[in-house]
């Protein structure tokens, strides 16, 4: 029923249809390394989410197809929980360690963005990223727990996460287990009512364990969640209806581990953290661009943006120095 | 003399609570439906295994499969017609798709809310459900059958909805009757024609063989506890040896019916006649409207002997 690692080699090798090698393979910098100083080990964040932009806009220009934008926006909150935050490994995965941490990427169109970070932390082999939208491949445009082992939940309809995280960190409560829950969110996707019955109900439940990360790119499909139907006051929302907010600038791995640090609350509350993102970020023409929801960048753009992520990639590390 | 009639909720109830004794991961998920799901006694023993998540469905379902992701076994018990309609994508992409285990217990399913109307009526359940691929829909039929079904639920890894009858049942089945997946049970040998049926409407197809055999007419009557799977098996073989096959159930013919016509239309085409909700339901009680729509005794055998007529 359940893929893993093995299963993944296999169908990207027996793949018919691969898309083309990427100029350069990610490289898998793996977890922050035990011990590391809060400086090497923001670098090291750092590098791995360039990594995996640079290798996330390659697939998604191959196959044609993709949501590139919000991929980006949550990419450091994604790397940022993978290799540093979160208390998992590929071994806890493969042997369904009851106490991993559990993430749900309730904005299941970032599908991209995940399988690129599951590779980067060495969940999944790279080679499988080629197989991605490919026919019979296991890397859907959503993710799907029947094909990936490293993904809890199936997740693309919005408003699904939030309700499934509840469960996650309940269960976690009602067997004592220190161990968190983390639920990545869509800002536009918080119009849907499914997730406001969760909020209740994690707040109701006490559930500490429940960690939020709302990606506030303010941007939805056709147009800005402002001009669509508004979150604002979406803190003040979130407070009344009894959860801690940690508001951030979500592409500042500082303030990303600080706040995930403070969790879980002292209060016995669940936690949502806003991360204000930029749709695109950090490349210069998408970047709070509502085009680039699911706008698919030609070869030019791709090799645009790589030269911008490099630039990056090269500056890392010379700022603290 | 008068049959003895029982709330197979009474015995969801009580095989709820002997699993959760045995097995602490089993708990109930529940929107306000403590009461209606008769699990008074079973959240009093078990608080903390009760997760009442207030009225809203959605949630409900989704909780229940983060529960399933922590090792939990969680039934989620409510009003039928709530749980499939509000929850449907859950159901589908939560439950489903995701291969959770998760179990979907629909209650007061059917038209057991009689004269609330047609908001509270689940007769939507079979067709929608039977769509979506690869796990259990099921109905038991009597009280030693619901408890079979809720226990072969809780030790199967994987998805599940099954019906509990709220409409008062007779027990049909002896001690050692044992519920097998994807079966059906024939419960009255004959090879006349075939009364297949499910759910509360097995009692009915039964009385309806006994007014058939009195006109010399030997009815062969299923029981299909699965809707998914269907028992293709025993559909077909009823298909070839009787003159056709009289579907009978609490729902819209598009349930038991449909899955049937569709399947003996592909494999061994026969005379199929659909009894069951082709609209709609009027206003009346689950009793009444069952006898309104044809699913009384006397209006199955009459359906019956209409399409052995028209076999000839």
């Amino acid at each position: 029923m359940t893929n893993g690692y093995a299963d993944l080699a296999a169908a990207a090798a027996a793949s018919g249809s691969l898309l083309p090698e990427p100029d350069r393979e990610i490289a898998v910098l793996g977890r922050v390394p035990v011990g590391a100083s809060r400086e090497a080990a923001i670098t090291h964040l750092q590098r791995a989410a360039i990594e995996v932009r640079r290798r996330s806009i390659q697939t998604v220009g191959d196959v044609g197809a993709g949501h590139i934008g919000g991929e980006f926006s949550i990419t450091d909150a994604l790397v940022t929980l993978y290799l540093s935050e979160m208390n998992i490994s590929p071994e806890q995965v493969e042997a369904c360690d009851p106490e991993r941490d559990r993430l749900v990427l309730s904005k299941g169109h970032a599908a991209n963005a995940l399988y690129t970070t599951l590779v980067a932390g060495g969940y999944i082999p790279a080679q499988s990223l080629r197989t991605f939208l490919q026919p019979q491949s296991l890397l859907n445009g959503h993710p799907a727990r029947t094909k990936i082992k490293a993904v809890e939940a199936s997740t693309g309809p919005l408003g699904h996460g939030l309700p499934i995280a509840v469960g996650m960190a309940l269960a976690a409560k009602l067997a004592r287990s220190p161990r968190r829950t983390f639920v990545l969110l869509g800002d536009g996707e918080m119009q849907e009512g499914a997730n406001w019955e969760a909020i209740m109900c994690a707040a109701h439940q006490r559930l500490s364990g429940l960690i939020g990360v709302l990606d506030r790119n303010r941007l939805q499909q056709g147009a800005r969640v402002e001009d669509t139907n508004g979150l604002e006051p979406i803190a003040d929302k979130l407070r009344a209806f009894g959860w801690e907010v940690i508001e951030i600038d979500g592409h500042d791995f500082a303030a990303l581990l600080d706040a995930f640090a403070a969790t879980p609350a002292v209060s016995g509350k669940p936690t949502m953290i806003i991360a204000h993102t930029d749709k695109g970020a950090p490349v210069s023409y998408m970047r709070d661009n509502v085009a680039w929801h699911h706008k698919v960048p030609n070869a030019e753009q791709v090799a645009l943006a790589l030269i911008e992520l490099d630039a990056i990639l090269a500056g890392i590390g010379k700022d603290a120095k | 003399m008068s049959v003895e009639l029982f709330d197979c909720r009474d015995t969801w109830a009580a095989t709820l609570a002997n699993l959760a004794r045995e097995d602490d991961r089993i708990m109930a998920v529940v929107n306000d439906s403590v009461g209606s799901s008769k699990l008074g006694d079973f959240q009093k023993e078990f608080p903390a295994r009760t997760v009442n998540v207030g009225i809203a469905e959605q949630n409900m379902v989704g909780v229940a499969n983060g529960l399933a992701n922590g090792g939990r076994v969680p039934f989620v018990s409510a009003a039928g017609c709530f749980l499939t309609a509000r929850a449907m994508e859950q159901i589908k992409a939560d439950v489903v798709y995701s291969r959770a285990n998760v179990k979907l217990v629909g209650h007061s399913p059917g038209v057991a809310y009689g004269e609330l109307g047609p908001t509270h009526h689940s007769i939507e359940d079979f067709a929608w459900l039977r769509t979506l691929p690869g796990w259990h829909v099921l109905a038991p039929a009597s009280p030693k059958e619901t408890e079979q079904v809720v226990r072969w639920a809780a030790a199967h890894d994987g998805p599940v909805y099954l019906r509990v009858a709220r409409m008062g049942v007779p027990e049909i089945y002896g001690d050692d009757y044992r519920f097998e997946p994807g079966k059906a049970v024939t419960i009255r040998e004959g090879n006349d024609v075939t009364l297949a049926a499910t759910g509360v409407t097995v009692t009915r197809a039964l009385a309806a063989a006994d007014l058939l055999a009195i006109g010399g007419v030997f009815a062969r009557v299923l029981s299909l506890p699965s809707i998914v799977p269907l028992d293709a098996e025993a559909v077909l073989a009823a298909a070839r040896e009787t003159a056709g096959i009289v579907t009978v159930e609490e729902a819209n013919v598009a349930g038991l019916g449909g899955a049937i016509a569709e399947l003996v239309s592909e494999s061994h085409p026969c005379p199929v006649r659909r009894i069951g909700f082709r609209d709609f339901a009027t206003t009346g009680s689950a009793e009444w409207l069952l006898d309104h729509i044809g699913a009384s005794a006397q209006g199955i055998a009459e359906v019956a002997r209409e399409l052995m007529m028209g076999a000839k």
